[in-house]
């Protein structure tokens, strides 16, 4: 299990190795200079007019691969990833007072997602073509297609007008009230959840059909085992194996719609922050929030990985 | 050499007919669900390509004394804060959605296509390298890669094209190399290899036809993917600039205060949204259990 989990780590390097190559260049993707662009639109601040200053806040006085290798050695030696052009606080000390509220608003989301999904999903299987599969089915395919930002729009919008009921925009830190915080970001978890759920149940249902049709269940069955402990104790726990890796595969989704919500709920998260540096050119927070976002899907997945031994002793670590 | 190669099951008898008007009569029988799709995924065809022609109002037509009107028999879908015919716009905004939808996933898929036979085929270093590539590019979100894009960029429709096509093409990449890797050691190939067939020759003559299936449906859904995440950044106000009428972004920017008096402007273009992406998923659904049994789930 150890050398397992070693050797894991170590496959890690090189996409993460590529993972900050590409968020480096995507930034310096700009035709012409970052700068000329920066004072001709008037877009900084104004302690920073001068040449010189900005672009070494942007560290562009170097050829590129020594700017690769400062930006990378100043990260992983330092955990030091620049600082705002705008205010006078490193980006990580920023980016580290937003992460937990989308860090919890994600888990929340997850939550929900697995919570409706699962349930619906073994449902569907083993009530292959009835009108619960029916309804279970038609309920995730559409939610497929429902964009989150309209259903957040919606759920704004119509109990405003008929109830005149809006959600509190003035957010409340977890550590203030975590009653009110989680009330808050239940809303928000509670559209994103559902819209994530589509897939994972479509997965469980597929997943549930096929190990339902097993030799070992019809053995289950035929030792006269109740359909709870057949479905749960021995189709489920396999069939769930791959709804995990789907977890994983979702994570970059997942985070994509968590800055839909913090945008639409005004929730201060790092989505918004990401949105806020973007609309003041902040690129030294741009990058950051993008490397750090990359590195955390690189991350779940591994954790995903890792998890399989949990739910599946036949999984050998080889 | 046929496209759709039909399964075994059903070719009782050669058919007089094309390969498509067979795939068109097996979808309708066999996929009910999938022939809505695609009767969905038509009209919204048709829709973007004749806007022109259907709307009543021009795109931007501004009319101040028809500010926030209902939908009446003059304004099916109501108007806007500015007086503009929301039916139009969003008929107008089928054909940005059409435009960036096509354009976009035959370009996500020209790169799948072009990264997944190479490396598929090739295997070995290059493929290893490259797959690595392939893994950090898709720790991203697709949303968080266009904002950042944009940025650096400027919004414009040929920058979210751009990205858009890069983003789904690296991703999809997966999809077609592993049914590449699955025809790579099939007797023909191998065949034609003993053969002395050039690798070109190999990848354009055996591999490209046989892995045409899940090229198309890769296509399909790409179409209603791009649509999806196209909508979402115009909707945090990265996409295609207003005044341009973007599905996504009629639900962001000021028209949103004006949600509160006037509901219809919240309601049409998510419902266009949702329903569009429906059909095609539907239809991308049905076509893959149809076109490509390998990749069929349990029903």
């Amino acid at each position: 299990m150890r050398a397992y989990v070693i050797r894991r780590l170590l496959a890690l390097i090189p996409t993460l190795f590529f993972a900050s190559v590409i968020v480096f260049s995507t930034v310096r993707l700009i035709p012409g200079d970052i700068i000329d662009m920066m004072i001709a639109q008037n877009d900084i601040a104004a302690d920073k007019t001068s040449r010189e200053q900005l672009e070494q806040a942007l560290g562009l006085d170097q050829p590129m691969y020594i700017q690769y290798f400062r930006w990378m050695g100043g990260i992983l030696l330092r955990g030091d990833f620049g600082s705002s052009l705008w205010q006078e606080q490193s980006v990580i000390g920023e980016i580290m007072e937003r992460l937990p509220t989308t860090f919890q608003l994600g888990t929340m989301a997850l939550l929900v997602a697995l919570v409706v999904a699962i349930p619906v999903g073994v449902w569907s299987a083993i009530r292959q073509d009835t009108w619960g599969d029916y309804l279970g089915r038609s309920f995730s395919i559409l939610m497929l297609a429902v964009p989150s930002f309209w259903l957040g729009t919606i759920v704004m919008v119509f109990p405003a007008i008929w109830w005149g009921i809006s959600p509190e925009v003035k957010f409340v830190p977890f550590w203030q009230d975590p009653v009110g915080n989680m009330l808050q970001l239940s809303l928000p978890a509670l559209i994103l959840g559902t819209s994530l759920s589509a897939i994972s149940m479509r997965m469980t249902r597929t997943m549930m059909l096929e190990v339902l049709r097993q030799d070992y269940v019809r053995t289950a069955w035929a030792k006269g085992m109740g359909e709870r402990t057949v479905v749960v104790r021995h189709a489920l726990r396999n069939a769930l194996i791959p709804v995990v890796t789907l977890i994983g595969l979702q994570a970059p989704i997942l985070i994509g719609g968590t800055v839909i919500m913090e945008q639409i709920f005004v929730i201060p998260g790092m989505g918004l922050m990401l949105l806020e540096a973007v609309s003041r050119r902040d690129y030294p927070i741009i990058t950051g929030v993008f490397l750090i976002v990359g590195v955390a899907v690189v991350l779940i997945n591994l954790l995903v990985d890792l998890s399989y031994g949990l739910l599946d002793p036949k999984v050998r670590y080889r | 050499m046929s496209v759709t190669a039909a399964p075994a099951e059903t070719s009782a008898a050669p058919s007089p007919r094309g390969p498509m008007a067979n795939f068109f009569i097996r979808l309708v029988r066999d996929k009910p669900l999938g022939a809505i799709g695609a009767v969905i995924f038509l009209l919204f065809l048709v829709c973007g390509v004749f806007a022109d022609v259907l709307a009543p109002y021009g795109i931007n037509q501004i009319s101040p004394v028809n500010r926030l009107k209902p939908p009446s028999a003059r304004f099916w879908l109501g108007t806007d804060h500015l007086g503009r015919d929301m039916l139009s716009r969003i008929l107008y905004g089928a054909q940005l959605s059409v435009i960036i939808g096509f354009a976009a996933a035959t370009l996500a898929t020209v790169i799948s296509v072009v990264i997944g036979i190479v490396t598929g085929y090739l295997g070995g270093k290059v493929d290893l390298i490259i797959q690595r590539v392939v893994d950090a590019w898709m720790s991203f979100p697709e949303l968080i890669i266009l904002i950042v894009v944009v940025s650096v960029l400027g919004p414009g429709m040929i920058q979210v094209i751009f990205v858009l096509g890069l983003t789904f093409g690296i991703g999809g990449s997966r999809i077609i190399r592993g049914a590449v890797v699955s025809v790579r050691e099939q007797m023909y190939v191998h065949s034609a290899q003993s053969m002395g067939a050039s690798t070109p020759r190999i990848l354009l003559q055996h591999i490209l036809p046989n892995v045409l299936p899940p090229i198309i449906v890769l296509f399909t859904t790409r179409v209603g993917a791009v649509i999806l995440v196209e909508s979402g950044l115009s909707f945090l106000g990265f996409g295609v600039p207003p005044p341009a009428p973007t599905w996504g972004g009629m639900l962001s920017g000021t028209g949103r205060t004006y949600m509160y008096m006037a509901p219809w402007l919240a309601l049409a273009p998510g419902l266009c949204l949702t329903l569009v992406v429906y059909g095609i998923n539907v239809l991308g659904d049905a076509m893959r259990d149809l076109l490509d049994p390998r990749m069929r789930g349990s029903r």
